[in-house]
């Protein structure tokens, strides 16, 4: 504020100040060179809690929908609590041995590679079609809608749409007979090609999302710049390396922090489409039926606040290596 | 100056955080008595259940109506959920779970006290209903059953005709073949495994043990098992003879996209000719024959392919048992209602069930079972509680489809794995689970 001030007033030729504002920016200075203060609404104590009043509702939905459930959830996960009974036993770190000793309960995070791998092609089917469609293209935004029209379908009728696609002798295999190839193909049939369909079901999902991301860091640089790389003779693609990608680092991070905790807990398609059976459960699942089927929520608690502690020292590690640059373009 | 708030914000969530953490009140033990006069009894209830089709169409508003011609004073209000498990488990950690409600199977059976009002002493109410044990807690009964079903598979009798088989099987040996002559001679898909959806691999298999020994201590016995899948137990038969099916490729060819909305149809019409379930599907299945224009006289039902001392047996077990909640201030009306619904309302002969109340006879579905003298046995519970607990300290999930699901996976090689090697893997996390439960 201060800042601002004293800006305004050494350059008065920027707008013309408000009059409440100048006395108030006099009132400043007057305080500054020492005058006795005069008791002013910038000294009042009800300024000083404005703020908070206005963060009030927020912060209180925020604590009661976000972080109260994450307590609970942490606390959960020292106890044998089953999920429904009135009594709970305080078991220490029991959870979390049994966790660590029980090898099988992690080796389900091999299936998040078909997810990461996935996320790859995602990010940079979303690149491509986000710098094309940034220059002007007939049915531009018709193709913007196409493209992000898939995120905006609630995953579970995704689920239910594309287990009629991979049905034997669905949509898929239909298609497919049409160029010739043999349709007679079990597609969520074993481990490998079910992990391999549920990943493109998720890249079909979420291009989208990382379109629009794309697409809106995109199309905020400065049109002139487009303009004077032209005039120097830049092709699109010197265009795309020096201009779009540059400006582009932070949301491409953002992106891939969020194509890593996004693999390690993906849900809601495996889930729907095959229920984790046929080698396709992901960690989530496994939690889920732990405290769900086998009333494990201790346990299950526990698995949740070691995902949530992965994904933390994931995102640490990818920040660390790739620190958030400011980007100056000019 | 700056920590403040951040502190401020963390206090309030520790304190929240305990306080959510309190859990609902005690239960307070009272007893849900009948009223002894209809008339007197008065107050609204709530009736959970999972019927939302019902609640939908109005069969159980018409319910609510006839009620109220003998206890005009009681207004019924339903409360259809489509993930009846799941939510009113969540919403037991409250007090606020209807006054009426079906007990969901993950409520632990030593708990019920702190959840149900007691109905009555077991050995009175053993005289009048069935499936007693089921929710019998130290003398006291808890639940009264919404319908028994018998276990069974249920067949397209013309495709077997078809296939020239006449004969129930009586191993399943015997079973495998006539699935062979089915798939040879008909086309038909012999056996569909519902494997997406699931719940078909997960009771109506585990609900077979007993119909294989024809013992109805055959369930308890699991409590005190070494080795439940040991050669020649129940559990070693279903699994194999399903291991089986699968590996002979006499099930459907994707089981990973199965749906059971088609199967139902697809049985009616003969493309599919047979799948274990029990009573309650029969029914469904004649509907659903005649909406496909088919002959509802198709659908047949014929026990487990095993007898014991060239006898059939089949399971009765029971369906969702129907509680009142221990917090429910109007008791007597929540218990009128259980009683009207189990007595009067013709809810369980409507849905082909068997009724909770022993004087009630069979349902005509069953009628090929008495024509063929097949005895129906009604498991024990006096163990339920014990194997329940190894059950899912094990995480192998005997009322799960995720076990058998993986043996399917074996049977058809998309899994690694022999069934011997699976059985054995079982067998030991059982007992490992049964050491640590320590009975």
């Amino acid at each position: 504020m201060t800042d601002t001030t004293s800006e305004m007033t050494d350059t008065p030729s920027k707008s013309p100040p408000a009059p409440a504002r100048s006395a108030s920016a006099a009132a400043a200075r007057g305080g500054r060179r020492g005058t006795p203060p005069t008791r002013s609404w910038r000294d009042h104590p009800l300024r000083r809690i404005t703020p908070w009043l206005f963060l009030l509702a927020p912060l209180a939905l925020l604590i009661t929908f976000t972080y109260v459930p994450v307590g609970n959830m942490i606390y959960y996960s020292f106890t044998d609590w089953d999920g429904v009974s009135p009594d709970r036993n305080f078991t220490g770190v029991d959870n979390y041995t049994q966790l660590f000793t029980r090898p099988e309960l992690f080796r389900v995070f091999f299936v998040s590679f078909y997810y990461l791998a996935a996320s790859a092609v995602q990010i940079v089917i979303a690149l491509y079609f986000a710098t094309v469609l940034s220059f002007d293209l007939r049915f531009r935004n018709l193709f913007k809608g196409i493209l992000f029209f898939p995120y905006l379908i609630n995953g579970v009728a995704i689920g239910f749409v594309f287990l009629y696609f991979f049905q034997d002798g669905g949509t898929l295999d239909s298609i497919l007979s049409w160029f010739g190839a043999d349709g007679d193909r079990a597609w969520l049939g074993d481990p490998e090609s079910a992990n391999t369909s549920l990943a493109g079901v998720s890249v079909w999902r979420f291009t989208g999302l990382n379109f629009v991301l794309f697409l809106g860091a995109i199309q905020s640089i400065p049109g002139e710049l487009y303009e004077a790389a032209q005039l120097d003779g830049a092709s699109r693609w010197q265009q795309f390396r020096h201009i779009i990608a540059p400006s582009i680092r932070p949301v491409l991070s953002l992106s891939v922090i969020l194509a890593i905790s996004g693999s390690l807990a993906v849900f809601e398609i495996p889930y729907i489409m095959t229920g984790g059976a046929t080698g396709t459960q992901t960690f989530v699942i496994q939690t889920v039926k732990l405290a769900f089927q086998f009333n494990k929520t201790g346990l299950a608690s526990a698995c949740a606040v070691v995902l949530l502690l992965i994904i933390l020292a994931v995102t640490w590690l990818q920040r660390r290596i790739v620190p958030d640059e400011k980007v100056d373009l000019v | 100056m700056r920590r403040k708030p951040l502190s401020a914000v963390l206090l309030a969530t520790a304190l929240l955080t305990v306080a959510g953490c309190g859990g609902g009140g005690a239960s307070s033990g009272e007893a849900a008595t009948a009223p002894s006069d209809p008339g007197k009894v008065s107050g609204t209830i709530t009736v959970l259940t999972n019927r939302t089709d019902l609640v939908q169409d109005g069969t159980m508003g018409k319910y609510a109506a006839e009620f109220k011609k003998t206890y005009p004073k009681v207004t019924v209000k339903f409360q259809g959920i489509t993930d009846y498990e799941g939510e009113v488990k969540i919403r037991m950690n409250t007090e606020n779970y209807g006054d009426v409600l079906l007990i969901p199977s993950v409520i632990a059976k030593g708990d019920y006290p702190k959840f149900f009002a007691p109905l009555g002493d077991t050995k009175d109410m053993a005289e009048k209903y069935r499936f007693t044990g089921k929710t019998d807690v130290k003398g006291k009964t808890y639940g009264i059953a919404n319908f028994g079903t018998v276990n069974g598979l249920v067949y397209n009798k013309k495709v077997w005709e078809q296939a020239g088989i006449t004969d129930w099987p009586t191993t399943p040996d015997e079973f495998l073949a006539d699935l062979g002559a089915v798939k040879e001679k008909t086309g038909a898909t012999p056996y569909y495994t519902n494997f997406k959806d699931g719940w078909p691999l997960s009771s109506p298999w585990t609900n077979s043990v007993g119909s294989v020994s024809c013992d109805t201590k055959a369930s308890d016995a699991l409590a005190a098992a070494d080795k439940p899948w040991a050669d020649g137990s129940d559990l070693n038969v279903v699994d194999t003879l399903l291991h089986d099916i699968v590996h002979d490729k006499l099930s459907e060819k994707d089981p990973t996209t199965t749906n059971w909305e088609t199967s139902k149809t697809d049985l009616a019409k003969g493309k599919i000719s047979s799948m274990l379930l029990g009573s309650w599907a029969v029914n469904q299945m004649r509907d659903a024959a005649t909406k496909a224009g088919g002959n509802p006289d198709d659908i047949g039902f014929m026990p487990f392919p095993a007898q014991k001392d060239g006898k059939y047996c089949a399971t009765l077990l029971s369906d969702y048992q129907l509680a009142v909640n221990t917090h429910s201030e109007h008791k007597e009306a929540a218990r009128a209602w259980i009683d009207w619904f189990t007595e009067k309302s013709g809810f369980a002969a409507k849905e082909g069930g068997v009724s909770a109340l022993k004087a009630l006879d069979l349902p005509d579905v069953l009628k090929p079972y008495q024509d063929n003298d097949v005895s129906l046995i009604e498991r024990s519970e006096a163990k339920t509680e014990q194997v329940n607990a190894i059950d899912n300290a094990s995480e192998i999930g005997l009322a799960k489809q995720d076990y058998r699901q993986k043996l399917i996976d074996i049977a058809r090689g998309a899994q690694e794995g022999s069934l011997q090697d699976y059985l054995d893997e079982l067998d030991r996390r059982w007992a490992e689970a049964a050491a640590t439960v320590g009975n």
